[in-house]
């Protein structure tokens, strides 16, 4: 085993935030001001760099931090949405004047963000963006149309895919931008969803203005930071990202905290009904009766193998991760997994709701969230990268078995074959 | 048993297809759907008028056109392909055949010929809060007042409870249980004491209502205590009519499905080329064609009045049940991120078949049903 920071241990860390928090935690502080604390000290994200709001210490005592803060019910960065893929991204690849400008107000809230990835044209072959960044003086101009752009509505900021090179393969000729969404050039409307919810976006491009110092790699290098943000957005559905989710405690920094989450999570109201409410199940089947029903435990018990299982591997991903060993098998196997479950779950919701499945909203079960599981789930095993994507990835990449002969990286990407997608 | 539909049989089909792509496109569905009442009631009486469709299988003798369950399947299944909004299930097979199995001859010549016209619209209450469709669950009440009866109680995910003009309904004599006591009666819509509230469908194209019974009129239909035997075979007919009508819906959505990968590119090619694709489309061609033989078969067998029938009813709308949800959780996925937007129909019957899936008893349900009653 290779330890790689020697001084620290979980006991000394916990003695550490524990002190810190006892001087400095204060629920009469405002949201911001207490997240710049924070950020200063660095207890709010410990595994970041020190010089940039973090304490440079090893992930695995994330949870010994989270546990203090929970102890005392302090309330923590802002850690929901699209926001913390911004983070990652820019930490990985941005300049210091990325980290300088947007690190700290995503961290204390202050910003929200979206990410402009999927196309009309491009989903699954997210390299296949046709969004364009033309260079202007030192400018750069983009025009197209992006699409599923969960929050794009409330953000200020934008992670943008747009090809700046049509003359090299499709991979190379892409570039990553930070985008200011709040400028006349950028229009977005709410797409609604066969749930009701209208939880994402079309966004439209017109001319629309990226500043030199806003882009965030070389033309060529914009696939790559796309699948940065991409793994911590897959790895995200294994569903050990922090849920934020609001307390009943009193206090102004608890009042503000409900604020925010109330309008941060507002798109996302419907996402623990997507992954199948699994939490749910044993309290229907009581309630139901329908426990005492042979088929239905049947049915329940292999949803309950699921769901366990897969948490667990999730567990072990994230322990060996801990441990500083290199992701085995298990890392990849969360979003393919978590399709699984969601649908069994749709499955024995339904049979545990027998007729009152066929209702919804307020005429229906638990006012509304049964019905709407069912309508939720078929999300599941398409955003972020459909299952058989997952299936492609796990099998070529983990599995290393050939790839399927490619047709469209291997020629200048002004001449592959795609379909043309009005506006 | 029939295997195969006669050539006037599939020209009838093709010419319900014509009248129902004209009527019902999409734009209808939503359109209709959106509203309480789920149909446009002039525009049904025409269609219904124009193609007979209520007629169908009412016996000649009430001004019907005496054809069969295979004829009313073919109907049903082009509806589900449709999605047409209009109270045909509940009217034609749930009142109709309640009517039929039960009412005699006198009741029935007062009250299917103005249903072979299309004057009226009916449907058949048999579920209550519970949901259950079992006789043994009804609990309402019927108590003999003067010439009539009165009724209370409560029934629940009534198929066009709140628009039907005519409710037929399944009540028993207070103190009986399970099977005993059971008697069909006939309520006007419009009789005093009668609540009915519109139920908020998870599928809008099925409206469904609550109705409250406060010591309502209602004419006894057929003998009274003798509703058991009738109900179970209404029952039957119902669910491998339901059977038909999903296979179509099924059918719809597999070939959307396949037409919309066919178009779709990605990574420089259609992504019907890819072999999960294949796959994928193979497998709901197997799923459909199943079902539908299962639910033809079904058809055929209530003609013949056929010694399996129990059992080879609850296997039909068993393996519709699967078929249909397993076409929809593809075509979903088969569409990406369009498939679960709203404006895409692929929910439309997405919905639908989720709500026929649990619609009169799930998968599970009838399994049960089929192997209780299963003869060799
Ligand atoms: C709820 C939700 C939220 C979302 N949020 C965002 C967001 O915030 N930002 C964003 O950029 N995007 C977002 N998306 C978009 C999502 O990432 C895409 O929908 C997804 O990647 C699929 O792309 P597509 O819709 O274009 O489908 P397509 O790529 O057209 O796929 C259609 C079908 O073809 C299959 N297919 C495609 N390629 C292959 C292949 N090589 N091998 C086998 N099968 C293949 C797919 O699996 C699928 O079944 C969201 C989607 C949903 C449903």
């Amino acid at each position: 085993m290779t330890e790689q920071t020697s001084e620290h241990t979980e006991d000394s860390v916990r003695a550490d935030v524990r002190a810190w928090l006892k001087d400095n935690w204060d629920p009469a502080l405002g949201l911001v001001e207490w997240r710049l604390k924070l950020c200063d000290s660095g207890w709010g994200a410990p595994h970041w760099p020190k010089e940039w709001y973090g304490r440079g210490l090893p992930v695995k005592f994330n949870t010994v931090v989270d546990e203090e803060f929970a102890r005392i019910g302090a309330v923590g960065v802002a850690k929901a949405g699209i926001r913390t893929l911004a983070a990652a991204t820019i930490l990985a690849h941005g300049t210091d004047f990325h980290k300088q400008k947007f690190l700290k107000r995503i961290l204390t809230g202050e910003d929200t963000w979206c990410q402009l990835f999927s196309e009309p044209g491009s989903g699954s072959d997210m390299a296949g963006a046709v969004t364009r960044a033309d260079k202007q003086g030192n400018k750069w101009i983009i025009n197209g149309q992006k699409v599923w752009t969960t929050s794009a509505h409330k953000a200020q900021w934008g992670l943008l895919l747009a090809r700046a090179n049509w003359d090299v393969a499709k991979h190379k000729g892409l570039a990553y931008f930070i985008l200011d969404m709040k400028q006349p050039g950028v229009q977005v409307h709410p797409l609604k969803q066969m749930n009701y919810h209208a939880s994402f976006n079309q966004v439209f491009f017109t001319d629309a203005v990226v500043e030199p110092e806003m882009m965030v790699c070389d033309v060529g290098d914009g696939w790559t930071v796309a699948t940065t943000t991409l793994m911590h957005e897959r790895r995200g559905a294994d569903g050990l990202r922090t849920w934020a989710q609001a307390t009943n405690r009193q206090g102004r920094i608890y009042d503000e905290e409900r604020a925010e989450i109330a309008t941060t999570m507002a798109p996302y109201t419907w996402y623990p009904q997507r992954a199948g409410r699994v939490d749910l199940v044993m309290k229907r089947a009581e309630e139901t009766g329908k426990i005492n029903d042979p088929v239905i435990r049947q049915e329940i018990a292999k949803l309950l193998c699921m769901s366990k299982s897969s948490e667990w591997t999730a567990r072990r991903a994230r322990a060996a991760q801990n441990l500083g060993r290199p992701q085995g098998p298990e890392g990849s196997l969360g979003k393919l997994a978590s399709s699984h479950v969601a649908r069994q779950a749709a499955r024995v919701h339904t049979y545990l709701t027998g007729s009152d499945a066929l209702l919804s909203g307020k005429d229906s079960p638990m006012d509304g969230v049964i019905a709407e599981i069912l309508v939720s789930v078929p999300a599941t095993s398409i955003a972020g990268g459909t299952d058989e994507i997952q299936r492609n990835i796990i099998s070529e990449r983990v599995l290393k078995m050939p790839k399927e002969p490619s047709v469209d990286t291997n020629k200048p990407f002004k001449d592959v074959p795609r379909n043309i997608v009005s506006s | 048993m029939r295997f195969s539909f006669s050539n006037e049989q599939e020209e009838f089909r093709s010419s319900v297809r014509r009248a129902l792509e004209a009527r019902s496109p999409t734009t209808e569905v939503r359109k209709q759907m959106a509203t309480e009442a789920g149909f446009d009631r002039e525009g049904w009486k025409k269609l219904n008028q124009e193609l007979g469709l209520t007629a169908i299988h009412i016996p000649e003798a009430y001004d019907g056109a005496g054809f069969g369950f295979g004829e009313l399947g073919i109907v049903l299944e082009e509806m589900g392909r449709n999605l047409l909004c209009a109270p045909f299930f509940s009217t034609a097979v749930l009142a109709t055949t309640a009517i039929l199995n039960a009412g005699t001859d006198e009741q029935k010549k007062a009250l299917l010929p103005k249903i072979a016209a299309g004057e009226i619209t009916a449907t058949l209450a048999f579920s209550e809060d519970s949901g259950l469709n079992d006789a043994a669950s009804v609990a309402m009440t019927a108590t003999p007042s003067g010439a009539g009866w009165k009724l209370d109680g409560a029934k629940s995910f009534v198929l066009d409870g709140q628009t039907a003009d005519l409710i037929v309904v399944l009540a028993r004599k207070p103190g009986s249980k399970g099977e005993d006591g059971l008697s069909f009666f006939t309520v006007d819509a419009k009789a005093a004491g009668l609540g009915r509230t519109p139920l908020k469908t998870m599928d809008e194209t099925r409206k469904m209502a609550r109705l409250t019974f406060k010591g309502v009129d209602a004419k006894l239909l057929g003998a009274e205590g003798g509703a058991a035997a009738p109900f179970a075979k209404t029952m039957q007919q119902i669910i491998v009519c339901l059977a038909n009508e999903m296979v179509g819906g099924a059918e719809r959505l597999r070939e959307d499905a396949l037409e919309y990968v066919k178009m779709r590119m990605q990574f420089g090619r259609s992504i019907a080329s890819f072999q999960t694709t294949k796959n994928k489309a193979a497998d709901m061609l197997v799923d459909v064609e199943m079902a539908k033989s299962a639910a033809y078969y079904a058809a055929a067998a209530l003609d013949e009045n056929d010694d399996d029938l129990p059992a080879v009813a609850s296997l039909a709308k068993a393996t519709a049940a699967e078929a249909y949800l397993q076409t929809a959780i593809h075509a979903v996925q088969m569409h990406g991120g369009i498939g679960f937007t709203w404006d895409n129909d692929t929910h439309l019957w997405f919905k639908r078949a989720k709500s026929s899936e649990i619609l009169f008893g799930d998968a599970n349900h009838h399994r049960e049903l089929m192997m209780k009653n299963w003869k060799h």
